[in-house]
């Protein structure tokens, strides 16, 4: 085995552990750190891709953002931030069937690949990806109208919510 | 390869040829020295600390006309390590009701969140962690995971000073994350590069501080904030909070949170002088007449200075300024600061074309006049502003006044 399988296999042990963690703990602010670990977990696959942009960016979107929803959580539970109620339903069986499934039909897809076995090949030496990256995102012949399109739809956002919060306010 | 002109990798060698000869693989070599690597790097940066303690303490000292610590050793030097000494043998208490798993996490992951920053910090040309090709993203990364570890103190603690100083910390990181990344985009933009050593490189002949004041200048105020510093300092304003998030840390878990604030305002010291200053270069072309000034150990001692400097600054504000209030303080970022910066970012990637053409005297003339014309135009905007604020305050108060009267 080599080390980037042992480090592989270890981030998957992680990402499996703490996933389950988020929705079997009964206190929200330690399910909202376990999200924290599971994010960590994916942004460490991303390096072992050599996805070095994306590994960053997953930590900061996503962590970044985790610290908030944290906060919202203190905020806005009850005192003791605790869920003393019945954790499962009496149709569970019924969701476990369906994940089961869904579970089982990706591995058969995955299995089926006829290149299951290929190793990656190895980046050519000097590719900066940031650039590659960059260039493909204004490009007309690649991705510029869905880069665009995704920024006025957040822009579309940020005014709608400038908006929303300034109704019933003198200017 | 020598020793003088190469360390990192000349030690590397010896070691893997050391390391095979012992009969290892040479992957298991390898891991070795990334391992011994880290772990140097740490060490260097954990002793680097605790000198940081006795420059904090003599610097402060200085601004308060004090003398600062001057008993043990010559200059207090042998001060910092009472202190440590001190912190360690103090009674380590963790609050009876706090949250006890998160409330120990947290002060590793404070202090990771800066030790993890050292890794892109370019000391020279040939010491450094690692080149990455994102470095300013990471950056920001770790700011996240810094602000996470103030909320999981504060949060953990179940003390309601900890947790309102949490709250305020993530309004403040929130607020002052987004001139900052903005600012990080305008070194990028004058290096065509997000590497730090791309960065160091494109300053060899120009400081990117004399190419955009104003970016530097953003950076500067949102950096402090960053850090939480005066007169960021809200989250352990002591006067209202008591301490803040770690008002309920003791010994050396509170001593992790004071090492690693310190370690992160010289770090940040360090990527100023990386993003705007030259970094461990930045001679404006002096290197190539004189060669010796490529020197690795030159270098790493050049960036250690500018850093220093960055950080005596970050003091000399922490020091002499009073503490914002918070709403002055979100107002100032919002409704100043971030429409600035992209003020700033659209002027600079348009000139960057502009004047691509021009040559190097032009180029810089250019992007400096215009950072000068943009800092006129907004201080004339701000004085219009006032002298409207003013107006309206001198109106409101015969008003304010009648009011007064006819109220019983």
């Amino acid at each position: 085995m080599t080390a980037e399988q042992i480090i592989f296999l270890l981030t998957g042990a992680l990402i499996f552990s703490a996933a389950l963690m988020v929705v079997t703990t009964r206190n929200l602010v330690h399910a909202a750190l376990w999200l924290v670990a599971v994010l960590f977990g994916v942004a460490v696959l991303y390096a072992i891709l050599q996805a070095g942009f994306l590994a960053v960016v997953q930590i900061v979107v996503y962590i970044g953002a985790i610290a908030i929803l944290f906060i919202f959580a203190v905020m806005l539970t009850r005192k003791e931030m605790r869920d003393k109620g019945p954790q499962t339903r009496a149709n569970w069986w019924i969701a476990a069937l369906l994940g089961l499934l869904v579970l089982a039909g990706l591995v058969f897809l995955i299995l089926s690949q006829p290149d299951i076995n290929r190793t990656a090949v190895a980046m050519p030496e000097g590719l900066d990806t940031v650039r590659v990256l960059g260039t493909a995102l204004v490009s007309p012949d690649a991705y510029v109208l869905p880069f665009e399109v995704a920024s006025v739809l957040l822009l579309a956002a940020l005014v709608g919510s400038v908006y929303i919060a300034g109704i019933g306010k003198k200017p | 390869m020598t020793f003088w002109n190469d360390p990192i990798n000349f030690i590397a060698n010896w070691l893997t040829g050391l390391l095979t000869g012992w009969g290892l693989s040479t992957g298991l070599a390898t891991i070795i020295e990334y391992a011994l690597g880290i772990t140097v790097m740490i060490v260097f940066a954990m002793v680097l600390d605790i000198f940081l303690v006795w420059v904090e303490r003599k610097v402060v000292a200085r601004f308060q006309d004090r003398l600062g610590p001057n008993r043990i050793g010559p200059f207090g030097l042998i001060q910092p390590f009472a202190d440590i000494i001190k912190l360690v043998i103090k009674e380590d208490i963790t609050p009876a009701n706090a949250d006890k798993i998160v409330f120990n996490i947290a002060p590793v992951l404070a202090a990771t969140s800066v030790i993890v920053l050292w890794a892109i910090l370019p000391l020279s040309s040939k010491i450094f962690g690692v080149d990455l090709n994102v470095a300013l993203l990471y950056l920001v990364a770790a700011g996240a995971l810094g602000t996470l570890a103030i909320i999981m103190a504060g949060w953990s603690s179940n003390n309601k000073y900890a947790l309102l100083g949490a709250f305020r910390m993530v309004a403040n990181m929130v607020s002052y994350e987004i001139p900052m990344v903005v600012t990080l985009l305008i070194p990028t933009i004058l290096a065509n590069t997000m590497s730090v050593q791309g960065i160091t490189r494109a300053q060899s002949g120009m400081w990117f501080a004399i190419l955009s004041p104003l970016a530097f200048v953003i950076f500067f105020i949102s950096a402090i904030a960053e850090l939480g510093r005066s007169p960021f300092d809200l989250i352990e304003a002591e006067s209202e909070l008591t301490a803040g998030f770690n008002v309920e840390y003791s010994g050396m878990k509170f001593g992790w949170f004071y090492a690693s604030e310190l370690l992160h305002a010289f770090t940040f010291g360090g990527f100023m002088a990386v993003l705007f200053f030259g970094g461990y270069g930045g001679f404006f072309g002096l290197e190539k007449l004189l060669p010796w000034l490529n020197n690795p150990f030159l270098q790493a001692l050049v960036f250690i200075a500018k850093a220093m400097f960055g950080y005596w600054a970050i003091m000399w504000i922490k020091y002499s300024m009073p503490r914002v209030r918070i709403d002055h303080m979100l107002a100032f970022n919002w409704k100043f600061l971030t429409p600035l910066a992209l003020v700033v970012l659209v002027n600079t990637a348009i000139l960057n074309k502009a004047l691509a053409g021009l040559p190097a005297w032009g180029y810089t003339l250019g992007m400096f006049f215009s950072n000068v014309v943009i800092a006129v135009i907004t201080v004339e905007i701000l004085r219009a502003h006032g002298r409207k604020q003013r107006k309206a305050e001198k109106k409101l108060t015969p008003q304010m006044a009648r009011n007064q009267e006819q109220a019983p």
